[in-house]
C-alpha cells in the first residue's frame, strides 16, 4: 500500500489486525447517555489517545471496554473475542485519584498486585511475582522506592507506580485513564518512554488524554469523543480543526491553542 | 475485690474465666475485621449493623417466645444481614450518599427495635425482663457454650481470612482494578461484609447494641497508627481489642462490678487515644517533635546561607563579621550562631564571627533539589 519507510508502522496498523472493537455501545447512568453508540475499530500496535471535553464519557468508554460498568447496550471484543475470555490480554491503568494512597502498603506491594490475575483466586505471589515487579519498578525508574509507604510518594511517583502494576501484567493492550494528569515533567518523560517501548513490542495502548498539543508527538492514533464518537483514525490525518472544533463545540484552532 | 485477688480469680473462678475469655476472643475477631471497616471507610457500617440487628433480637423472642441466646442471635444476624443490604441497594439505586443510607438504616431498624422491645415488656410473659441487656450488653450472662460459638466464628474468619487474603487487600485498594484482573468483586465484598455482620452479632450479648461499633473501630484506628503494612495492622488491631477485653473485664470485676462493655470500649478508647499520641511516624506528639526540629534546622540554615552570600561577595571566605551585621534584623539569636560553631561552620575569634571551610561547602549544597531528589 504505502511505500515509505517511515509509515510502515501505520501500513500494519491499517492493514493489521483489530486489537479491539467497540460494536454499537451505549451507556448510561441515568436517563442520559453518557456514552451514544459508540463503534470503533482500534488496530493492533497503535499509541491511542481519546480526546474530548469534561463529560465527553472517556472514562466511561474505557470503563465499560474493561467491564467496570454495564453498559445498557454494545458489544466488544478483544482480538475477535469476548473480554472476559481475553482478560489476560489486557492491562488498567485507573486514574490516580481513583484510590485511597494513606493504605498501609508499600510501592512494591502495589506493583505485585498486577501479578494477581494471573495467580488466580488464593495462590500467593512467590519469587517469581517479586522478580517481575521489582523489573517493573525499575523500568518506571521506582527501584530505589520500592520499600516506601505509598503515602510518602510524589504524585508523579504514585502515577509510576500505576504503570508499573500495569506493565507487570504484561499484556498486549493497555488502557490508562489520564496517566499525565499532574506529573512532572520527569514522570511525563518516564511515560512517554515507556509508551515508546510498549509501541515498538507491538503492543496496543489506548490513554484518555487532555493536552491537546501534545497529541501529535505522543500518539500517531486518535479518537475524538463527546458522547458520540466524532472521528478515530491516524493522527496525521483527522487531527485537524474541524475535529476539534465539532469535538469541543468551539471554534479550535490547533496553531492557536489557550 | 482487688487486682491480685482478680488474677487469683481468673484462674480459678469458673464464671470470670469464661467472661474474660469470652471478652478476649470477641475483642480479637472485632479487631481484626474492623481493620477491613476502617481501610474501606465503612466505619459507620459497624455502627448500622448492631443498631440494625436490634428488631431480629425482638422479633426471635417474639416467635420463639424463649430467651435462649443462640435463637436470638440468629434473629440478630438476619436483621443485621437485611440492614446490610438494604444500606448497599439505598446507595446503589438512589443518589443518597453512603453516610444517608448507613444513618437512615441505622436509626429506622433501631426506633423499630426499640417499638419492638416496648411492646414485649407490656406482655404478660415472666420470660421477658433482661432482653434489653441487648441495649448495652451483660458479660456476666456469658457462658461456656457462647465462647465455643465465638471461638468458632474467629476460627472460620481467620481462615478465610488467610485463604482470601490477597484478594482481600486488592479489593480494599483498588475494587475496579481488581475487577479488571478477573476476581468476582461482589463475592469478595459480600465475604468481607458478611463476616463484619458474625462478628457484631457475636458482640451484642457483650457489648450491646448501642457501643458495638467502637469494639470494631478503635482497635483498628490505633493499630493503624503504628504501621504501614496491613498485616502487621490486622495483627496489631486483634492484640488491641483482646487486651481491651480483658483488661475491661478484670477493670469492671475488681471495681464494684461496673457494666463490662462501656469498660471496654473505654479501654480501647485509651488504646487510641494513646496510638495518636505516641505513635512514632503518625503521633501527635513526635510529629510536634518533628515539626519543631525542623524549625530549629531551618533557622541555622537561614542564618548559615545569609553568612554564605556575604561570603560570596568577600575573597576571603572567611572574613570575620561582627553579629549586628550578620543578625540582619532577621531576630536570629546568638544561640543559632553558637550551634553553627558547635557544628564546625563558624568559627568565634573574639567578637567576630567567621564562616569555616567546611560551612562554606555545605552552604552551597543547601537545599540542592537535584540532590534531593536522587536518593
Amino acid at each position: 500500500m504505502m511505500n515509505e519507510d517511515k509509515e510502515d508502522s501505520l501500513t500494519d496498523a491499517s492493514a493489521g489486525v483489530v486489537a479491539v472493537k467497540v460494536d454499537d455501545l451505549t451507556v448510561a447512568y441515568n436517563y442520559k447517555p453518557v456514552l451514544w453508540d459508540i463503534d470503533l475499530e482500534i488496530p493492533e500496535g497503535v499509541l491511542m489517545a481519546i480526546v474530548g471535553p469534561n463529560g465527553a464519557g472517556k472514562s466511561t468508554l474505557i470503563k465499560s471496554i474493561l467491564g467496570i460498568l454495564n453498559p445498557i447496550a454494545g458489544s466488544v471484543s478483544i482480538y475477535g473475542k469476548s473480554y472476559e475470555k481475553q482478560r489476560a490480554l489486557v492491562a488498567y491503568v485507573p486514574q490516580k485519584g481513583s484510590v485511597d494512597w494513606d493504605f498501609p502498603t508499600t510501592a512494591l506491594d502495589v506493583v505485585m498486585m498486577g501479578t494477581y490475575g494471573s495467580l488466580g483466586w488464593i495462590k500467593r505471589p512467590g519469587q517469581k511475582e517479586k522478580k517481575l515487579a521489582l523489573e517493573a519498578l525499575e523500568k518506571v525508574g521506582m527501584l530505589p522506592f520500592k520499600n516506601r509507604q505509598i503515602s510518602q510518594l510524589s504524585g508523579g511517583q504514585q502515577q509510576r507506580i500505576f504503570l508499573a502494576r500495569a506493565l507487570v501484567q504484561d499484556a498486549s493492550i493497555y488502557f490508562m485513564d489520564e496517566p499525565f494528569q499532574g506529573v512532572d515533567a520527569t514522570t511525563e518523560i518516564a511515560i512517554i518512554n515507556i509508551l515508546k517501548e510498549l509501541r515498538k513490542a507491538n503492543k496496543t495502548v489506548i490513554v484518555v488524554h487532555h493536552d491537546l498539543q501534545t497529541v501529535p508527538e505522543y500518539f500517531d492514533w486518535v479518537t475524538f469523543l463527546n458522547v458520540k464518537k466524532i472521528a478515530t483514525g491516524p493522527v496525521k490525518d483527522i487531527f485537524n480543526d474541524d475535529n476539534l472544533t465539532k469535538t469541543y463545540g468551539i471554534n479550535y484552532k490547533v496553531s492557536i491553542q489557550e | 475485690m482487688d487486682i491480685t485477688e482478680y488474677i487469683k480469680l481468673v484462674f480459678t473462678d469458673y464464671t470470670l474465666r469464661t467472661i474474660t475469655l469470652g471478652t478476649a476472643i470477641l475483642g480479637a475477631v472485632t479487631g481484626m475485621l474492623g481493620s477491613f471497616a476502617v481501610l474501606r471507610k465503612q466505619s459507620l457500617l459497624g455502627d448500622a449493623i448492631s443498631h440494625a440487628a436490634l428488631p431480629g433480637i425482638a422479633i426471635a423472642f417474639l416467635i420463639t417466645g424463649a430467651k435462649d441466646s443462640n435463637v436470638l442471635l440468629l434473629g440478630a444476624l438476619v436483621s443485621g444481614l437485611i440492614g446490610t443490604f438494604w444500606i448497599r441497594g439505598i446507595i446503589k439505586k438512589t443518589h443518597l450518599k453512603s453516610d444517608t443510607a448507613l444513618g437512615l438504616i441505622l436509626s429506622l431498624f433501631f426506633g423499630f427495635g426499640m417499638l419492638l422491645l416496648t411492646f414485649i415488656q407490656k406482655q404478660p410473659n415472666a420470660n421477658q425482663a433482661g432482653l434489653d441487656k441487648y441495649l448495652f450488653g451483660q458479660a456476666a450472662t456469658l457462658v461456656e457454650s457462647d465462647v465455643w460459638l465465638m471461638a468458632l466464628v474467629t476460627g472460620i474468619c481467620l481462615m478465610v481470612l488467610l485463604l482470601f487474603w490477597k484478594e482481600f487487600k486488592i479489593l480494599l485498594f483498588d475494587t475496579d482494578y481488581t475487577k479488571t484482573l478477573g476476581f468476582n468483586t461482589k463475592f469478595i465484598d459480600i465475604l468481607i461484609t458478611t463476616f463484619i455482620v458474625l462478628a457484631i452479632v457475636l458482640g451484642l450479648q457483650t457489648v450491646g447494641v448501642v457501643l458495638m461499633s467502637a469494639m470494631l473501630l478503635a482497635p483498628a484506628a490505633a493499630a493503624r497508627q503504628w504501621t504501614n503494612s496491613l498485616g502487621v495492622m490486622v495483627f496489631l488491631a486483634a492484640i488491641f481489642g483482646a487486651f481491651s477485653g480483658v483488661f475491661g473485664t478484670a477493670i469492671s470485676a475488681s471495681q464494684n462490678n461496673l457494666s463490662t462493655g462501656p469498660v471496654i470500649v473505654i479501654v480501647a478508647g485509651i488504646f487510641v487515644f494513646i496510638s495518636f499520641i505516641f505513635s512514632p511516624s503518625r503521633g501527635l506528639l513526635f510529629k510536634q517533635i518533628r515539626f519543631i526540629k525542623n524549625r530549629r534546622d531551618l533557622q541555622l540554615h537561614k542564618t548559615l546561607s545569609f553568612m554564605y552570600h556575604i561570603a560570596e561577595t568577600h575573597e576571603n571566605i572567611s572574613h570575620p563579621h561582627a553579629i549586628k551585621i550578620l543578625n540582619n534584623f532577621q531576630g536570629y539569636t546568638k544561640g543559632t550562631l553558637q550551634k553553627l560553631v558547635r557544628k564546625n561552620y563558624v568559627k568565634l575569634d573574639g567578637s567576630m564571627w567567621s564562616l569555616t571551610e567546611e560551612g562554606f561547602n555545605t552552604a552551597s549544597n543547601l537545599y540542592n533539589q537535584q540532590t534531593e531528589n536522587n536518593e
